[in-house]
């Protein structure tokens, strides 16, 4: 299971089988919203911010 | 023509319905390239590197980064899904407004105004409830529900003052009086596929703000509007969200062009990733045109 550190809080997060790179994670000790940049190794960094021009 | 086209996938985040959407590619054995916007660059002297795409898709996050982008492959001959002219077509609610106004297709009555004292006025015509939009913008950000004067001059001054220019470009719709939910269409070219009701005791209906799915009868009168929708926008893989008025019945209240399908997808049980890729092969086969 990889696992990496929440940048924010520096809590230990476990990545669920099938996470793939450029997925948003939530850390589960202090709420941040993360991108996982890399699987290998495992690297989260904060997810950008929320823009106006965001949507579907 | 390869046996196997190239495809792209553009996004900007991988949310549920790219990871969906990778899966489905990936299961059905074709390789694609993963095109981070932010990564990602334009050479107008050297296209090049992207004339090997016989498709791509635009699923980027960013309306502007998928628009920009997408008219740029458009012009170099690449097909995507969708094209530049639907992702305008959509993306602007004004674009959409006229769009559906020059097809004859029913929508909440709509004004758009550029200053605050002609959106005032527009308002006072109109008739209290209004709701005030942003031009460009999704999941029920910056939606202002109006119920009298006060709140009008309010908001127009905040908008006009604190707001980019585009704020200032006042769009005005007529509150309808929902029965605590709406409509979402997924359509594939220009035939809709599925639908589901998106209940939410709040105005704002979007799931993206919590509203909660349940699975809608494709009726052949809610079909035939969103098939005119689509047409209208130019069709291809779009989301057209229906607002049920108590008097005039149907009425296509908005049209997504890279649709979030995180609800309807479990609530239909339709694989919409496959017939997203089915529709995309079909693209970059040339047995659609989109260009």
């Amino acid at each position: 299971m990889s696992q990496l550190s929440c940048p924010e809080c520096l809590a230990e997060i476990e990545l669920d089988a099938g996470t793939e790179a450029n997925e948003i994670i939530v850390c589960p000790d202090c709420g941040v919203e993360l991108e996982v940049i890399s699987l290998d190794p495992p690297v989260a960094e904060m997810a950008p911010m929320e823009a106006e021009d965001w949507g579907e | 023509m390869t046996q196997h086209p190239t495809i792209g996938v553009l996004y900007s985040r991988v949310r549920v319905e790219e990871k969906w959407i990778f899966a489905a590619l990936e299961g059905r054995g074709i390789d694609f390239d993963r095109l981070d916007d932010r990564e990602t660059f334009f050479d107008f002297a050297n296209p090049e590197p992207w004339l090997k795409y016989d498709a791509i898709l635009e699923r980027s996050i960013s309306y502007a980064r998928g628009l920009y982008s997408v008219r740029v492959l458009n012009a170099w001959g690449i097909p995507t899904v969708n094209t530049a002219n639907v992702a305008e077509a959509c993306g602007n609610k004004l674009t959409t407004a006229s769009a559906l106004s020059q097809a004859g297709v029913s929508q909440p009555r709509t004004m758009a105004a550029y200053t605050a004292e002609s959106a005032l006025e527009a308002i006072e015509s109109m008739g209290y409830p209004v709701v005030l939009k942003p031009m460009v913008g999704s999941w029920g950000r910056l939606l202002a529900k109006i119920n009298d004067r006060d709140a009008a001059e309010a908001v127009l001054e905040h908008k006009a003052v604190l707001g980019s220019y585009e704020h200032s470009i006042f769009y005005i719709q007529e509150f309808i009086e929902k029965p605590g939910r709406d409509i979402r269409v997924l359509v594939v070219g220009d035939e809709p596929i599925t639908a589901i009701y998106r209940k939410s005791p709040h105005w704002i209906t979007n799931t993206a703000r919590g509203g909660e799915g349940e699975i809608c009868p494709l009726t052949p009168e809610l079909s035939e509007i969103c098939h005119r929708a689509a047409r209208a926008v130019g069709g291809g893989l779009l989301a057209v969200d229906i607002i049920e008025h108590p008097q005039s019945g149907f009425q296509v209240n908005e049209i997504n062009h890279t649709m979030e399908f995180h609800t309807a997808a479990p609530t239909t049980g339709i694989d919409i990733p496959n017939l997203i890729v089915d529709y995309l092969l079909a693209v970059a086969k040339r047995e659609i045109q989109v260009l």
